[in-house]
């Protein structure tokens, strides 16, 4: 493993204003020593595409409160697959309703973290699978 | 040999940071200011109540938030609560609706009707409110960026009804400061916002003069992590960047204090709660007598709706929820609050099912028809604890209120992002005392289920038929309407939004020609420009 940090973008897809959740992961993961790059609200999936990319990140995570989440990871794979980024650590949490869950790991997204989850359960699982 | 010593009592600090003791007797009533802002219900400074008879009168109104689909559906929906016995409507939208985008944009796909009933036209109100008695049920509208198009669209509906708008009631959320802060639906940048929000409050004086345009919300500051002082202070002082709007253009305080309301959250201790919202009554109060000369009382009122509470509900366990509801509803009726509205037991989840919307109403009527808690005005009123306790809620606002102010006041702070910062930090706190068991929550991280079971939360479907079907609607409307009114409309908008003119007027053109909310919102974009979110940590 490298000696740089892992680098996080966290993004708050489409239009959902809910960001209190986003933000306490986000100063979980910069107290657990990650760089995170939080995109703030109303990211589209080609802006969430795009930063991955030029930031160069380990882990690509999104935050979703508002139950928009499978249109936007079906939007977000195919763009995520076409910048070469399918070796990157996909990550979701927020309001997911456990049926979706299947789905959301056929969209790419290895870790899932429903609301309720533990800070300290999302920063193990990063560290422990970011290659 | 040492003598034996009494087990220490642990020490407890409530949320908004006041020691709590284990007994309260007169002497520290007297400690923390006595008896003198107490009063009586009905008369300044109103910690007692706003109204002399409160609830023996009239019980609160009750306003379950409601909303989803096309408006059909949602009109369906609302026909159920009022038959249910609910009182009041408070209006849902979808998030584009919320950020100003018609349901055609592309930026609007999969959202159409997602969290809240969609809404393009004045069409879309006039199916969303048919059948429906504006003056018997009275409509609040959860709306803020796009706050000022769709209060026109609300007068616009109710007048082509039949109704005279100068005697209308309602009230429309219209707290764009809260939105920077949480929740997020802003669009244009923070001083066009607010001079949006004074366009209203000036409108509404002039032509609606019994509508409420604003309602002010400590609420969603509470859902993303201030302490109850904080909540209550902080709106105190966005209330009072509306006025001081209001003000600079010339209208008298007592022409449209008396029409600010507020929207205040209930989840918490129960005490500190009730004392939160009885020291508020008076603090604001005094604010609107002694720095704004107020002279009519009800420019003094603090109106309030006392609600929600989903930041205290809980994923596990969620019939649990029913429970907390329950007390959370306790809260509100003890606090003296005009209105009041509970998050179902499934919202943490979900939008409620018409089976969990009727269990929160029914805890509302619960407590009129069983509990006795109409029968007296604030019944809490003399015991040592709430009077100690209620005397310290102040001064913890006002201390909280003089910081905001030696800092460069709220407007600022919201614009450079150190109020989100303040209290995204607290929520990351929060969270840490939840995840470690300092902060305790039953079935979270005490008392939890071995096993979860399989939870009686029956999810909302999202229709894609419905989606399209707005689309569709929208695109008939634009057919149909007189486009080269809609023009003008949009024409006048853009250049009275320039002229830095009321907007009201030519919104008020522009709905009933049938503009859409898209249309008009980017009229006023291309005035006022959009708000960059600063990311600050």
């Amino acid at each position: 493993m490298s000696t740089r940090p892992i680098k996080v973008l966290l993004g708050k897809p489409g239009l959902d204003g809910h960001d209190q959740g986003a933000k306490v992961v986000a100063r979980a993961m910069m107290d657990a020593g990650f760089e995170v790059i939080y995109t703030g609200l109303r990211q589209t999936p080609e802006q969430i595409a795009r930063i991955a990319l030029e930031e160069d990140v380990d882990v690509i995570s999104l935050s979703s409160m508002a139950g928009s989440h499978i249109p936007f990871c079906t939007k977000l794979k195919p763009l995520l697959e076409a910048n070469g980024l399918t070796d990157k650590l996909w990550v979701i949490g927020g309001n997911l309703p456990a049926q979706d869950h299947d789905a959301l790991r056929a969209l790419g997204f290895k870790g899932i973290f429903p609301s309720g989850s533990k800070l300290d359960a999302i920063t193990e699982y990063i560290r422990s699978h970011v290659k | 040999m040492n003598a034996p010593q009494k087990p220490e009592l642990k020490k407890v600090i409530n949320e908004s940071g006041i020691e709590v003791k284990p007994l309260y007797t007169a002497a520290d009533v007297e400690a923390s200011g006595g008896m003198e802002m107490v009063g009586e219900p009905g008369a300044y400074p109103f910690t007692r109540g706003i109204h002399r008879e409160m609830y023996r009168k009239q019980p609160w109104t009750m306003r379950q938030y409601a909303g989803f689909g096309n408006p059909q559906e949602s009109n369906q929906r609302f026909k159920y609560l009022i038959a249910n016995g609910q009182t009041g409507l408070n209006v849902a939208f979808d998030l584009p609706t919320q950020i100003g985008l018609d349901s055609d944009d592309p930026l609007a796909e999969g959202e159409i009707g997602r969290v809240g009933m969609s809404i393009d036209t004045l069409r879309d109100f006039e199916i969303a409110f048919d059948g429906i008695d504006l003056k018997k049920i009275t409509v609040s509208l959860t709306i803020n960026g796009a706050a000022a198009i769709l209060i026109a669209m609300y007068l616009a509906m109710a007048e082509k009804r039949g109704y005279d708008i100068r005697e209308l009631r309602g009230t429309a959320q219209n707290d764009i400061l809260k939105e920077f802060i949480g929740r997020g639906t802003w669009i244009f940048p923070v001083e066009p916002s607010i001079r949006l929000v004074g366009d209203t409050i000036e409108y509404c004086a002039k032509e609606a003069p019994k509508y409420t345009p604003v309602s002010v919300c400590g609420y969603h500051i509470r859902e993303s992590g201030a302490t109850p002082a904080q909540e209550m202070a902080y709106a105190f002082c966005i209330a009072k960047a509306y006025a001081d709007d209001a003000i600079k253009r010339g209208l008298p305080v007592d022409e449209f204090a008396g029409r600010l309301s507020y929207n205040f959250n209930i989840f918490g201790n129960i005490f500190e709660q009730v004392c939160k919202f009885r020291a508020g009554r008076s603090l604001w109060a005094k604010i609107m007598k002694e720095q704004y000369g107020a002279e009519k009382p009800g420019s003094m009122w603090l109106r309030m709706i006392a609600a929600g509470g989903g930041g205290g509900l809980t994923f596990e366990q969620p019939e649990v929820n029913i429970v907390r509801g329950a007390y959370y509803a306790l809260i509100s009726a003890l606090s003296g609050t005009q209105t009041m509205a509970l998050c179902s037991y499934d919202e943490a989840y979900t939008i409620p099912t018409e089976y969990s919307a009727r269990i929160s109403l029914r805890t509302m009527q619960l407590l009129i028809e069983e509990m006795g808690l109409t029968e007296t005005v604030d019944p809490l009123a003399g015991s040592f604890y709430v009077e100690t306790m209620t005397n310290e809620m102040r001064k913890k606002m006002e201390e909280i209120m003089a910081e905001v102010d030696a800092q460069g006041g709220i407007v600022k702070m919201v614009a450079d992002g150190t109020i989100q910062a303040k209290v995204s930090a607290q929520a990351y706190q929060m969270q840490r005392n939840i995840d470690s068991g300092v902060f305790r929550k039953v079935g979270v991280n005490c008392y939890r289920n071995e096993k979860e079971e399989d939870h009686p939360v029956e999810f909302h479907p999202y229709n894609e038929e419905d989606a399209r079907h707005q689309i569709e609607g929208l695109q008939k409307i634009r057919a149909e309407r007189d486009n080269a009114a809609v023009a003008a409309a949009l024409a006048e908008l853009r250049a009275d939004a320039a002229a830095g003119r009321n907007v009201m007027p030519a919104l008020m053109k522009a709905v009933k020609a049938y503009a859409s909310v898209g249309e008009m919102t980017k009229e006023l974009v291309n005035v006022f420009g959009r708000y960059q979110e600063p990311i600050r940590f």
